[in-house]
This record gives structure tokens, sequence and C-alpha cells, in this order.
């Protein structure tokens, strides 16, 4: 049956033997040296430069970046921590090296992994299976603990790597977890899912007016949002304005985004048929919304008069915002009493959300600064990675 | 000019200026009573802040795509006055168009296409062989595309027959006895591109191998449903037309283009080969960028406007199909109008995202 899956790093007889593979502690200085020599095979490969994804991450995991983690997550508490075991990754088919991300949080945290990568063949995977396989020649004692795999939507497959699993790890939103929920776990076994979120943006328009980059905060805008689609979890759908230069904001930062998206973004004709069909059925769902007018298709906002927990229904991606002027964050309580609301992105100040934080949203995993919102960390999508990654043993 | 008006003149005798005129005229009057009976049409244009008065022609009337139809329920007249309701073909668990018919636009429906197609074939009734199985019309209750395409054409036929039975398989004897009594006249076929591609002319090659073969060149055959299978199989146009006149002596081909939306509006393919655009519908062509009206030989996605839709607020739409104005007025058959080509179906957007995706959004 393992024969049916393609290794992109390990093998069958390997996966086999998962089971059978020691737990380490967390940031266990072998793994500290051994990503950080990935790190350098893929800083030093020509083919790597030209894809800003695998350079950012490199960068995650060069040591200086890892040790800044272990200091951050290394618990001094009197208990022995250490690995669960065994775990079960299945990455997001449409984001290329996130998988890598996966592997590594699991990884750091002293785990054996089998990381399903995308089907689709990008070529950030292989370049990355690739660094790991060159430093693993060299390094056959942590072979046993990366598993690179990939194999059509097979539910006997999961069924085996889910039966071996101390934690299954599943990216790719809710159908996929869905999918693999079908798939037993063992009693003790738990299970990270990366369900289906939304996030948003606050700015604070005398803030925005403010900042004399403006160039920057486009740029900053477009990695959140068009870099992505503005379909990852991570991108915000709405922009909420606060403060009291509005209108003069909305103008100055909307022309500078246009300008941008004309330049990088590469648009899709289906993609302009797409948001008039979004602007017009939330018309419809919510009369009273205006769309603003737009020269082309490339940005299309809908200015929406209200917040109401439906208007996240009608989502939509690349280049298409809902915009709301906002005297009271509190006023946006409903969109983030959801839990599908992840991130806000802003500009200003983050502390303006902390009312609504402590309102008890059921939402609202990251306030972080515009720009940052892709930014991977250990503690992610209202998770602490660490902690559900390990084992605490007690030792009195 | 009012519907009836147009329904009194030739379908193609229109030319650009008076084409012009005449459409703005209607689908302005269109548009207001839509605004006026179909409240979720008026919130749109409402969104948009769209203002009929200052319309100086049907081009810059708003557009609705046509995916709102599988998304909504829209409709322009009470519930009870409606007497069909049409939907699109959509493979099993994929979202269906919705389009609600009253009396008057279902009969408009019907004239107008007996206009156009009578443009085409002459005005007299034929017999008529239909290139697909009995059971696809069965259910009138919900008419399927392919139904209503069977059902919209049958009103030419005199005398009908099946050529397919309800396993998919040619009604080898059926047709015999029928083409024989027929002998000598001129016989109407219908079908869907694909179906006479796979379950029609794949059958009567291979009957030709056993020596049996049937004398079409009396026919005169209409085909629509589009490419898309056809061109995963490497048939073009040109070989479709050669292949059918050497399996069976077809010469008089039309394929036409249409949807369930804008039904009896369709738009034939002349002997020169090009789609036209009667009296009382027209297609503008869509830069995708924004929206603005594609030159002459440009392609872009087709946006049909039509006469006909009183029931419902399908009088203009932007389709999901791209396609090319090869000229207007001055095509070498003699009709007026624009005519034009398709190029296919615009691509599903390719895009990032961290949600895995399983099928198309709506």
């Amino acid at each position: 049956m393992l024969n049916r899956v393609t290794y992109l790093t390990g093998s069958a007889e390997l996966a086999a033997r998962l089971p059978n593979v020691s737990a380490r502690k967390p940031f266990d200085d072998s793994i500290v040296e051994f990503l950080n020599d990935v790190s350098r095979k893929l800083m030093g490969n020509r083919a790597a430069k030209a894809y800003s994804d695998v350079v950012t991450f490199a960068f995650w995991i060069r040591k200086t970046s890892v040790v800044k983690l272990k200091e951050r997550f290394e618990k001094a508490d009197n208990h022995l921590h250490v690995g669960k075991g065994v775990v079960f990754h299945i990455a997001p088919s449409n984001v290329p090296v996130n998988f890598a991300y996966s592997l590594v949080a699991g990884l750091l945290n002293g785990n054996a992994n089998v990381v399903r990568v995308p089907s689709k063949d990008f070529p950030q995977v292989s370049i990355i299976a690739e660094a790991f396989n060159d430093v693993l020649s060299q390094n056959e004692a942590i072979r046993p603990y990366i598993q690179l795999v990939r194999y059509g939507r097979d539910k006997v497959i999961n069924d085996l790597f889910s039966s071996i699993a101390d934690v299954r790890v599943v990216w790719g939103g809710d159908q996929t977890i869905e999918e693999l929920r079908k798939s037993p776990l063992p009693s003790r076994s738990g299970e990270i899912t990366f369900a289906d979120r939304y996030s948003l943006a606050v700015i604070d328009s005398d803030s925005y007016l403010e900042i004399e980059d403006k160039e920057r905060v486009a740029d900053d805008f477009y990695n959140d949002t068009f870099f992505s689609d503005q379909n990852a979890c991570t991108s915000p759908r709405v922009v909420v304005w606060t403060g009291n230069r509005i209108d003069e904001a909305k103008k100055t930062f909307w022309e500078a985004e246009h300008e941008l998206v004309e330049q990088k973004y590469s648009f899709q004709s289906i993609q302009g048929v797409n948001k008039l069909t979004s602007s017009y059925l939330i018309a419809v769902a919510e009369p009273g919304v205006k769309v603003e007018e737009h020269k082309d298709n490339l940005i299309v906002r809908v200015n929406v008069p209200k917040i109401t927990d439906c208007l996240m229904n009608y989502r939509d991606n690349s280049g298409y915002f809902y915009e709301y002027d906002c005297k009271d964050i509190l006023e946006i309580k409903d969109l983030c009493n959801d839990k599908r609301c992840q991130t806000i992105a802003y500009v200003g100040d983050s502390q303006v959300v902390l009312p609504l934080i402590k309102s008890g949203v059921k939402g609202i995993d990251r306030v972080v600064p515009m720009g940052k919102t892709m930014d991977f960390d250990l503690i992610w999508d209202g998770y602490n990675l660490p902690a559900l990654l390990t084992r605490t043993v007690v030792l009195a | 000019m009012n519907f009836e008006e147009i329904l009194n003149i030739n379908p193609y005798c229109l030319n650009l200026e008076e084409k012009e005129k005449l459409l703005t005229e209607r689908l302005v009057e269109l548009t207001k009573l839509h605004q006026e009976k179909c409240i979720e049409y008026n919130n749109i244009l409402k969104s948009i802040d769209f203002d009929v008065e200052k319309v100086k022609s049907y081009k810059d009337l708003p557009f609705l795509p046509v995916r709102l139809f599988k998304e909504l329920e829209l409709k322009s007249v009470p519930n009870e006055e409606v007497v069909k309701t049409m939907t699109s073909s959509g493979t099993t668990g994929q979202a269906v168009s919705k389009i609600y018919l009253d009396r008057t636009t279902s009969s408009n429906q019907q004239k107008t296409m007996v206009k156009i197609v009578s443009d085409f074939t002459g005005s007299s009734r034929m017999p008529m062989i239909i290139i697909d199985c009995p059971s696809v019309v069965k259910n009138r209750a919900m008419f399927s595309a392919r139904g209503a395409g069977i059902l919209g054409f049958s009103i030419f036929g005199a005398k009908k027959i099946y050529a397919l039975d309800d396993d998919m398989k040619l009604d080898v004897e059926g047709m015999k006895e029928f083409l024989d009594k027929f002998q000598g006249q001129q016989i109407l076929l219908f079908g869907f591109t694909f179906m006479i591609w796979q379950h029609f002319y794949k059958e009567l090659l291979r009957l030709k191998e056993e020596g049996i073969t049937f004398d079409l060149s009396k026919g005169i055959l209409i085909h629509g449903g589009g490419w898309k299978k056809l061109i995963s199989e490497a048939v073009s146009h040109d070989e479709f037309h050669q292949r059918l006149k050497v399996a069976c002596g077809l010469e008089h081909i039309h394929d036409y283009y249409g949807m369930v939306e804008q039904t009896g509006c369709i738009y034939m393919e002349c002997e020169c080969g090009h789609l036209h655009a009667s009296n009382f519908s027209d297609v503008i062509i869509r830069r995708p960028i924004d929206f603005s009206e594609a030159d002459l030989g440009e392609p872009g996605i087709i946006q049909v406007v039509s006469t006909i839709p009183e029931s419902y607020p399908g009088h203009s739409l932007l389709t999901e199909d791209e396609g090319v104005i090869e000229g207007v007025d001055d095509c070498p058959c003699g009709r007026k109008g624009k005519y034009f080509k398709i190029n296919g179906r615009l691509k599903n957007a390719e895009i990032r995202g961290c949600s895995d995706t399983y099928a198309t959004k709506f």
C-alpha cells in the first residue's frame, strides 16, 4: 500500500518504521543545526532565489531565527518536555511552501513527520525537498524523522498514516478536514485543524495619512492580499476605516494600491466576472450597499452601511473588498464574533481592537501590522503549536 | 417599436443605426419594467447608483452575470403567472439556472425562434429527425436546456422521430422507415453537437462498414450546445461538416449559439459560417479588464441582450463565453446585423489560497 505513495524524501521502508522512531526533546541541538544546514543550502541555491516564499522559509529556519524561537518557547517549568511522536501533516494544495513550515513545526518539537505535500507540481516543493535530501545524506540520524510524500485523495493511505499518528495536522480548510475526519485516529492522538478562515484590515485614517512612505503601505497591503490572490486565510476581505479623515485616506490608499496592482498583478478574465457577480449578490442580500466606482476590474470595493454576520458568506478574492466606515470598533463585533475570523491587519495602533477582543468575541486570533499577515509563527491560527506537539512529563 | 412590430419585419433587415435605436428603446423599457417589478434587480441597480434616464444607448445598460440566475430566483411576475420554469443543464451537484416564464415571454420566445429559424429553413414545416432520445423531454415540469431546445425546434417538424432510443442507440429500422416514407423531401435534423458526433455520426460510420447507409443529402441539420467536448476530441468545425457530408451526404449544417437564459433569441450560423445576431437581440464584446466595448476583431467576454424577457430580468446578460465580432451589416449572406464567432468558455481562475478547492465555487 505504501508503494502507492511517491516519496520526495524518505521511503516506504522508513515510513513503515515511523512508529518506532524515538521522540526528541523540543529544539534539540542536532535538529537546530540540521535546519541551519538546510537554510544554507537553500540560500546558496540559485533556483531558490527566484521564489520569495522559499527565501523567506530559508530565513526562518536559520539558526539565529530558530534560537529566538527556542528562547520564546522553551519551558522552564520543572517538567520534562518531549515530542508526541509521529505527526501526520496534510499540507494545503494551493500554497507551495506551507508544507515546509508545518514540517519544521513538527521537527522542532521533537517529532517524526510524514507530510503530504501538494499534488500540484510547484517548483518550490522540489527545491525544498532537494535541499532536505542533500543535507539528510550527511545526517542519517535525522532521516527517519522526515517523510515527504505525495499521493492523490486516497482514503486508504489517509487511514494508514492516521492510524500511526500521535498528532494529525490538517491544512486545506473545511472540506479537507471533513475528508480526513473519515480516517480514525488512535484514542490518545490529537488533531490540529486549519479550517476556512477570513481576515480583515483596520486602518486608522489619521495614522495612515501621517505615514510618509505610502508606497510601502501599498506594498504591505499587496503582500497581505494580492500576493495570494486575496484568498489566504490571512488575507483581509474587509477594510475597516477608523479616525477622522476616512474619505481622504481611502482615496490616497486605493490610488496607490491600484497603481501597484496594475504593475504587478496578473489579472485573469474570469476574475472581473466573479467580482461583478459577488457585488450583485451582496446588493441583493444586503440592500443599501454601494459598489464604489472603479475604472477597471482590478480592485472592486463595496461599501457596506453596517456590518452584518452574513457579510462573509459573500466574500470573494482576487481584489474584492468590503469597506466599512467605523466610528466605534465594537460596531464590527458581528464580523469578529465568528470562529472563522482570524487575523486583523492594522495601520495605526493595535490597541484599538482591544475592546473588541475583551468583549468576548469567538474570533480574532492574531492582530498584526499590515504586511505581516503571512509571517508564519509557532503560534498560528490561535494554536500554540509547541504545546500541542509535545508531551509534558512530570518528574516529581 | 414594440415587440409585435419587431415580429412583423424580416429578422435580419435592420442596419447598425436602425438596430441601435430599436434596441435602446426596447431595452430601456425592459430595464424600467424589471426595476419596478423585480426587487432584487432594483437593489442591484441601486448598488451602482444606476440612473436609467441617463442612458443614451443600450450599451450603457447594466448586465447581470448569468451565474446570478443560479444563485437567485429572479422574476418580475407574481408566482401564479409563471407557466414554465426552465433550467440549464448542469451535471449532478452543480447549481442550475432557473428561468421563470409567463405566458407572454414564453410565447414571444417561440415566435422569435420561428422567425429566426424560418429565415434559414423556409417557413413550411418539414419531417424532422431529432438526434436525441425521447426521455429528455418527458419531464415537462422542469425543462432542461436540452429538452427545451428539442421542444423549441420541434415546432418546425411536421412528422417527428427520435433517432436515438433511451440507451442512446441509433434506431436504424425507424430511421430507414422514416427516410423511405419521406423520400425526396427536405428533412430537418436537430440535435446537440456532441450527441450528434458521439451517438449519430460514429454510429453511421460503423453502419457504413456493414453496408448500411443513409442518404441525408436533402437534410438541414441545426445543432447547438457548444464545441467544448468536440475540441477535446480534436474535431474542428470544418471537419465536423466534412465528415458528416461523407458519412450521409448532409450538406446544410447550421450551428447555433444560444442559452437557456435567453431562449428564443438564438444566433444562427449562416451559409458563410458566421453566427448572426437578429433584430431581436445583440452581442456586445466586453474587455475583461474594464468591461469597455471591444473593437471589431478584438476578442472579449460576450454580453448578450434580448428584447424578449419580460417575466425575468434577463434582457442584458454577461456570459462566461469569449467571442469576437467579425463584422457588422456586411456578411456576404446578405443578413444585416453583427456576425461573430465563439472562442470558448472563459477559464476558471487559477488562484492561490489556504483552502483546497474541490469544485468551482458556484
